[in-house]
């Protein structure tokens, strides 16, 4: 098998551009449980997402072929593939990540990650990410623990200590030399990969409410992601909640500029949609696409950084809970509570 | 000297106990309305010897999260079974540790109360009765301090410890009067005004009252009656308690005690109320907030289930060592359950069709569960039970006859409901 990282995705200088505002339905499917989480593969031909009945799920895109991953004995909220593209990577509510030939025509998990028994963590894995040389894995859970492994035996590498609440996402920085992780507080902490010292910490805090009322915590960073030139990192969520346990707050994608740390932006949307970010994608053309669910439905919220408010709201037709960018810069995929697996196209519909 | 209209009867007790109420905050209002005399129409209970506590999860806790698991189900969520120090008894995986000491508890698996709403929910099961527009009925802990304090206590019979707020009375004893209903101890804090004021030294506080006393007594030899005696007995009462007030400092544990029961706010209520358990106070309530899930129930329910199971479970193996078990009733319980089915922003809502409390100690049947739910707990499947059930249950197991009847002010008045009756096969 071969682990080496695919060359660098640069599209042709004559390759479509994405327009949000074109954004319309290319594909769907159905399947039997709600949807959770949701990924392209790198090579495209695939879309991986996971159920509430424990499945991960491989759709063809092309051929509409679906065939399931079973190995997880919980809800699997984390995806993650290998650079190359030959390896999805599955962190599930059960502590456990798994291991899995891509495109296996009978996939079985190839290894699974193991801290102590047979846990990657004590709790849920919440997020997978994989370094962009590929050569090692980072997972993050309810332990309040990061995690560092090696992608090539497994073997764990690294634990990354130092959250206090359950971290829920991890990144690695563009260049593979520093690694994000953000938790329940919207703490957001950023570690030398060569030393494995905490460098800094940014403030996520507004996506993070403890609720007195209800005496219980609510936010979290969601989603997270870079911009392709590394100079911006977004993280999303809900913000100023009300009600914890309605859910009650609106979505919130704070971006912070990279090189000093300090929030650039809190990305808003002019409606004041009650819901929260799941998760947040930096295009290479410079917006940044929020997933959006919550009591006003699903959206697609379109936003450039230097503007609060989003610049266009696509509305989905159910509640999703993931979301992926394709690697053409043109194609978006979500996870929805109705079961289905929605394609969206950002460009003018075929003739 | 025992005077003979004043001592032991009920208006007395009654009015000191209206007096002692104010002192620990409860609000004279209360007594309107209330007949003045409430006996049990049944034989007397050993005093002192029995107690109950109710751990409140407001809101309706899960019982797919706690007591009633069905994982691999289309209802089940993330979470996995585990099993008990009972053969064959699952619960939870959020509950570890309450895991090892189910074979000390039970649970009923099949309450249907017909109740969705919070406030009547908790009526139901607080009281065993539906509300009603024309009668309030007392809540348990009411109906415990009634049965099972004693008249001298100094301290009162029916405490809830609840989170936040500053302390106050609750007023939940219906017909048995404000003497039975609950004193709060907000944040866990002891009763309002049992401190000496600021600037007054014990010294000083001592001469007040020997020279309130001589001037009671100059009064007495003039103009006694029942009244001026309940008043200088309330004072005497009152002083009781502010001797007593460090019973609700927890921090006078052992600190290898604090440590068991953790650092959380509500490890710290679970050991003050053991601590008011031994030291004589018949009901205590604490209640952890909050478990009203609508939206990421999953994650609301590792985080407040978190708190809950290491101190509970360290009560329950506390309460057996100490020989405190048999003789103290444990009911863990909620308005309602929640619903089976996932809600779209990943909550459950309010279910009172099928759901769980655990219950244990006096007078409970060890590792018993009683009813079951049906595959993938929509409905009740086998042996369904209701509030006037629970109560019932409650009642006999601190070895009162639930049929019995109190009477208020020449009313009889029964004890729970008469048409229900205790889950037998639930007691011991």
């Amino acid at each position: 098998m071969n682990d080496a990282p695919a060359p660098a995705a640069v599209p042709p200088a004559d390759a479509p551009q994405a327009d949000p505002k074109l954004t319309h339905a290319a594909g769907e499917w159905k399947y039997t449980s709600p949807l959770l989480s949701c990924r392209f593969d790198p090579s495209g031909q695939f879309v991986f997402c996971s159920a509430q009945d424990n499945s991960v799920q491989r759709w063809n895109i092309a051929s509409g072929q679906a065939t399931a991953l079973n190995a997880h004995d919980s809800w699997v909220r984390a995806l993650a593939f290998n650079p190359a593209g030959n390896h999805l990577y599955t962190g599930g509510y059960d502590g456990r990540v798994f291991v899995w030939e891509t495109a296996a025509e009978q996939p079985t998990p190839l290894r699974s990650l193991n801290a102590h028994d047979d846990v990657a963590h004590d709790g849920w894995v919440r997020a997978i990410a994989v370094s962009p040389d590929g050569k090692t894995v980072a997972t993050c859970g309810n332990d309040n623990l990061v995690r560092l492994w090696n992608a090539e035996d497994g073997s764990l590498l690294n634990v990354l200590s130092g959250h206090t609440k359950h971290v829920y996402n991890v990144m690695f920085h563009p260049d593979g030399t520093r690694l994000i992780s953000g938790d329940l507080k919207g703490e957001v902490r950023e570690w030398d990969l060569a030393t494995s010292e905490q460098v800094r910490t940014l403030d996520g805090g507004s996506l993070w409410k403890y609720d007195e009322g209800f005496r219980a915590d609510i936010g979290g960073v969601r989603g997270i992601d870079f911009s392709p030139d590394a100079a911006l990192l977004a993280c999303g969520g809900i913000s100023e909640v009300s009600n914890a346990f309605a859910g009650i707050g609106n979505p919130l994608v704070v971006v912070f500029d990279y090189a000093t740390g300090e929030k650039k932006q809190s990305l808003v949307t002019s409606k004041k949609l009650r819901g929260t970010i799941w998760n947040v994608h930096c295009h290479r053309q410079g917006f940044v696409i929020g997933c959006d669910s919550g009591h006003e439905g699903g959206h697609l919220l379109f936003w450039n950084t230097n503007e609060p408010n989003e610049f266009f709201d696509f509305k989905l037709p159910n509640l999703c809970y993931d979301s992926d960018l394709h690697s053409d810069g043109l194609r978006v995929v979500t996870a929805h509570q109705d079961n289905v697996l929605r394609i969206w196209r950002m460009t003018a519909p075929a003739a | 000297m025992k005077c003979q209209y004043a001592c032991g009867t009920a208006e007395h007790v009654l009015e000191r106990r209206k007096f002692l109420g104010t002192i620990a905050g409860m609000a004279g209002a209360a007594t309107l309305g209330a007949p003045r005399m409430v006996q049990a129409a049944m034989p007397e209970l050993v005093a002192g010897d029995k107690h109950i506590i109710m751990i409140w999860l407001a809101g309706g806790v899960s019982q797919l999260e706690t007591w009633d698991p069905k994982p691999k189900t289309n209802t089940g969520g993330p979470f996995r079974a585990i099993p008990t120090s009972v053969p064959g008894m699952h619960i939870c995986e959020l509950l570890p540790h309450t895991a090892k000491q189910m074979h000390h508890l039970a649970i009923v698996r099949s309450i249907n109360t017909k109740e969705n709403d919070h406030g009547k929910g908790a009526y139901c099961m607080t009281t065993g009765r539906k509300q009603e527009p024309v009668a309030q009925y007392p809540h348990l802990g009411a109906v415990g301090a009634k049965l099972l304090a004693p008249e001298d206590s100094p301290l009162p019979g029916h405490i809830h410890v609840s989170a936040g707020g500053s302390g106050g009375s609750g007023n939940d004893a219906a017909y048995l009067g404000p003497r039975y209903s609950s004193i709060v101890l907000g944040d866990g804090n002891p009763p309002r005004n049992t401190a000496l004021p600021e600037g007054i030294t014990p010294e000083a506080d001592n001469r007040r009252h020997a020279f309130r006393a001589s001037v009671n007594d100059h009064f007495a030899k003039r103009r006694r009656w029942a009244e001026s005696d309940a008043f200088v007995s309330s004072f005497d009462q009152a002083r009781q308690l502010m001797e007593r007030r460090d019973v609700f400092d927890v921090s006078k544990e052992a600190v290898k005690d604090q440590e068991r029961y953790g650092n959380s706010e509500f490890g710290k209520q679970l050991l003050l109320a053991r601590r008011l358990v031994e030291k004589g106070v018949s009901c205590v309530q604490v209640t952890h907030s909050n478990y009203d899930t609508h939206y990421e129930n999953f994650d609301f329910h590792i985080e407040q289930l978190g708190e809950f199971d290491q101190p509970f479970a360290t009560l329950v193996a506390d309460l057996v060592e100490r020989g405190l078990w048999e003789k103290t009733l444990v009911v863990v319980m909620s308005e309602f359950g929640r619903t089976p089915s996932i809600n779209q922003f990943h909550g459950r809502d309010h279910w009172g069709t099928a759901w769980s409390v655990a219950l244990g100690g006096c007078g409970i049947q060890r590792g018993a569960i009683i009813g079951k739910t049906n595959d993938n707990g929509t409905e009740v499947a086998d042996r369904e039970v209701d509030h006037g059930h629970l109560f019932h249950t409650y009642l006999s197991a601190i070895g009162v006859d639930s049929s019995g009847e109190f009477d208020a002010g020449g009313r009889k008045l029964p004890m729970a409901d008469p048409a229900a009756a205790p889950i037998t096969e639930l007691l011991a």
